[in-house]
């Protein structure tokens, strides 16, 4: 299952989730009960509810921040390819243009004029990564690819009138022998 | 007959003039933009043909129209209700309304007459930077139209802000910040008077980030040689457009407090997890920001943290309290089902529903993969459009006469499946989008991304039609029939 997989399923059980409890209010709306009533058993089960919504989002927090997910952008990276990428209007220069799978590449993105999204699609249509590619700034993404193949940068920030067509193809390669 | 509100809500003509101006209009923009997203959503399905360069003025149309439209037609909502316990300024508000106009029109003709394309969010340097499809003098015009239309909104808030200081002494006791720790709380507080608070703080600060980063990006544009930075700037564009779009919701919601108890019977008083969390909103709402940059590794990591911390800690005051106190509200209150309840209902479950995607999207390690992909107006479309866009129709509905104690017509409640099954169906097809990784804001749309677009044009079709019948029947409502006052609760 891809992580976008699992957004989509925590998405739907999320909404799912809370058309539920809406539903059940609504089924119930035509009944009456004394306000007092309800409200203070509505707030004794609030006092739950904040509960578990504050574990959840601490456990959330710990669990999504460590380790952070995007690279120190100040440290020496430990990648072992480094791939310079400048976006202009509209197309990507690549350096070099062929990548070695299972060796982390450290992506350095940066744009010649206006701000483009630097997006690796693999051959399926799927978004692996991504980084904004901005004038003045080097963005460094780390990636490690596991199939070798032809991937797809495409631009995911809107830069005029051939965003859509700002799309470059670039080869992963099986890595020499020896090397892993 | 008792009423929760003892104000009179009744209008003088000027006053109901100047709202009646505000709320048509708002319809008809709202009308005129959608048919702009369904427009755009039958080009990428390849449905019909649109020029790439006609695709993005369209975009840049819809995406500022619809948040200038929203902002304008929750600050009818505000004032509204606001007025009932302070004293507002009726030439401010009026004045609020030219302005907004004005700009209208700059943006409308900088975008259709001079072809400026460069998104709502004209991120720096783009409309200077657009290979000749369009002239600097063009990205001016709509940069000037946006700083007349922040003018009227600030005008709008240092008012109220002048006439809520005159009664509660300041912003803060307002605010209720007096009894977070503790005291008796005044139970007669209005509800209206903290969200109004909140919203007066927090947008006139977007709103001067605004005015800051558009005149910079002016003198830029005309003096090459001040250069900015990308970066800063970006943070200044995604600070004002998030506040100011997260201000419209929350000035619909008053609508939501004051319209509710009329359809349960039951008060909705200011309590102590209330007042906690509008407090906790004014500071949330402007340090949230961060998250539109989530993808931007040179910003500093703290700020990335804040980013996806806040996003995430935005949720509970709407799930814990607005919603759940709404929910509170209704249940097993003897409900009566008019077109405002049912709207105020569709609303919550909209607004609460659609922060589920955009919370997991605030998610580092999500937004990843789902940033700049449909996911994002799934999201944001999905609140919106299900949520504040009902808010705003309830408030509608709600003065027109259409209140407990009027029957309501079939046409309406029809109207309102219909929008409910369009609404779900469109947002539906953006967050699919995003789960299948589809950038946004793309005139052509692979083949294997068109089934999408398809059924969310049907969508799109089903929400517009319901919008026509909505528009129609408050149009001519608010023009006939005069304001009626006080609202009747079940005794």
């Amino acid at each position: 299952m891809t992580l976008q997989d699992e957004v989509w399923w925590i998405t739907l059980a999320g909404i799912g989730g809370v058309a539920l409890v809406f539903l059940y209010v609504i089924s119930q709306a035509a009944r009456q009960a004394e306000a007092t009533q309800v409200q203070a058993r509505a707030y004794a089960i609030r006092r739950w509810f904040f509960l578990a919504l504050i574990v959840l989002g601490v456990g959330v927090t710990a669990a999504t921040l460590a380790p952070f997910p995007i690279p120190n952008q100040h440290a020496s990276s430990q990648a072992r390819q480094a791939v310079k990428a400048v976006g202009r209007q509209w197309f990507w220069e690549l350096s070099p243009g062929r990548i070695r799978v299972g060796v982390p590449a450290e992506f350095q993105v940066t744009s010649a004029d206006v701000n483009h999204g630097f997006g690796i699609y693999d051959r399926s249509g799927r978004l692996l990564a991504q980084t904004q590619a901005m004038p003045g700034i080097t963005n460094r993404l780390v990636y490690t690819f596991t199939l070798p193949g032809k991937y797809r940068v495409l631009c995911l920030e809107y830069c005029g009138l051939a965003h859509h067509g700002m799309i470059l193809e670039f080869d992963v390669i099986g890595a020499p022998e020896g090397q892993s | 007959m008792s009423t929760l509100y003892p104000d009179s809500e009744a209008l003088p003509a000027r006053e109901r003039t100047v709202l009646n101006l505000y709320l048509v209009s708002a319809l008809m923009l709202f009308i005129l933009l959608m048919a702009f997203g369904l427009a755009m959503r039958l080009a990428q399905g390849a449905w019909i043909a649109i020029p790439p360069n006609i695709f993005y003025q369209i975009m840049t149309a819809h995406g500022a129209g619809m948040v200038g439209t929203v902002g304008l037609a929750s600050s009818a909502v505000m004032w509204f209700f606001l007025r009932k316990y302070v004293r507002l300024s009726l030439p401010i508000f009026a004045a609020n309304y030219a302005f907004f106009m004005l700009g209208a029109v700059l943006l409308l003709g900088a975008t259709f007459i001079g072809q400026y394309a460069g998104a709502w969010t004209f991120l720096y340097p783009l409309p200077v930077h657009s290979m000749g499809i369009w002239t600097v003098g063009a990205a001016a015009v709509f940069m000037l139209g946006y700083l007349l239309i922040g003018l009227g909104f600030l005008l709008f808030y240092l008012d109220a802000m002048r006439a809520v200081i005159r009664v509660y002494g300041n912003l803060g006791r307002a605010l209720g910040l007096q009894w977070l720790f503790g005291g008796t709380i005044d139970k007669a507080h209005p509800g209206t008077v903290v969200a109004s608070t909140m919203v007066i703080i927090v947008n006139s600060l977007g709103i001067l980030g605004g005015a800051v980063v558009l005149v910079m990006s002016l003198v830029n544009a005309y003096v090459p040689d001040f250069m900015l930075s990308a970066l800063f700037t970006k943070n200044l564009i995604y600070f004002f457009g998030h506040v100011f779009i997260n201000s419209s919701i929350y000035m619909a919601v008053i609508g939501v407090y004051e319209l509710l108890p009329r359809y349960t019977g039951r008060v909705w008083s200011v309590s102590r997890p209330f007042l906690w969390a509008w407090a906790a909103n004014t500071v949330l709402v402007l340090i949230v920001f961060p998250h539109h940059l989530l993808m931007d590794f040179a910003m500093p990591r703290w700020a990335m943290v804040v980013g996806q911390v806040a996003s995430h800690a935005e949720g509970l005051p709407v799930f814990a309290v607005i919603a759940y106190g709404a929910l509170t509200n209704i249940y097993r209150s003897g409900m009566r089902w008019r077109m405002p309840s049912m709207l105020v209902v569709l609303a919550m479950f909209g607004w609460a529903a659609g922060i589920v995607p955009a919370i997991i999207d605030g998610t580092i390690s999500v937004n990843r993969v789902m940033h700049n992909t449909l996911w994002v107006p799934g999201h944001f479309h999905f609140y919106l459009l299900l949520g504040v866009l009902p808010m705003l129709l309830a408030f509608m509905y709600h003065l027109i006469g259409e209140r407990a104690d009027r029957p309501d017509r079939g046409g309406d409640k029809l109207g309102l499946m219909v929008y409910l099954l369009g609404g779900l169906t469109f947002v539906g097809m953006f967050l699919a989008g995003g789960h299948a990784s589809e950038p946004r804001r793309y005139a052509v749309h692979f083949v294997e991304w068109r089934p999408y677009d398809r059924v969310a044009s049907i969508g799109a079709a089903l929400v517009i039609s319901a919008m026509l019948l909505f528009a129609a029947r408050i149009c001519r409502g608010l023009l006939k029939a005069p304001v009626r006052s006080g609202a009747s609760l079940k005794e």
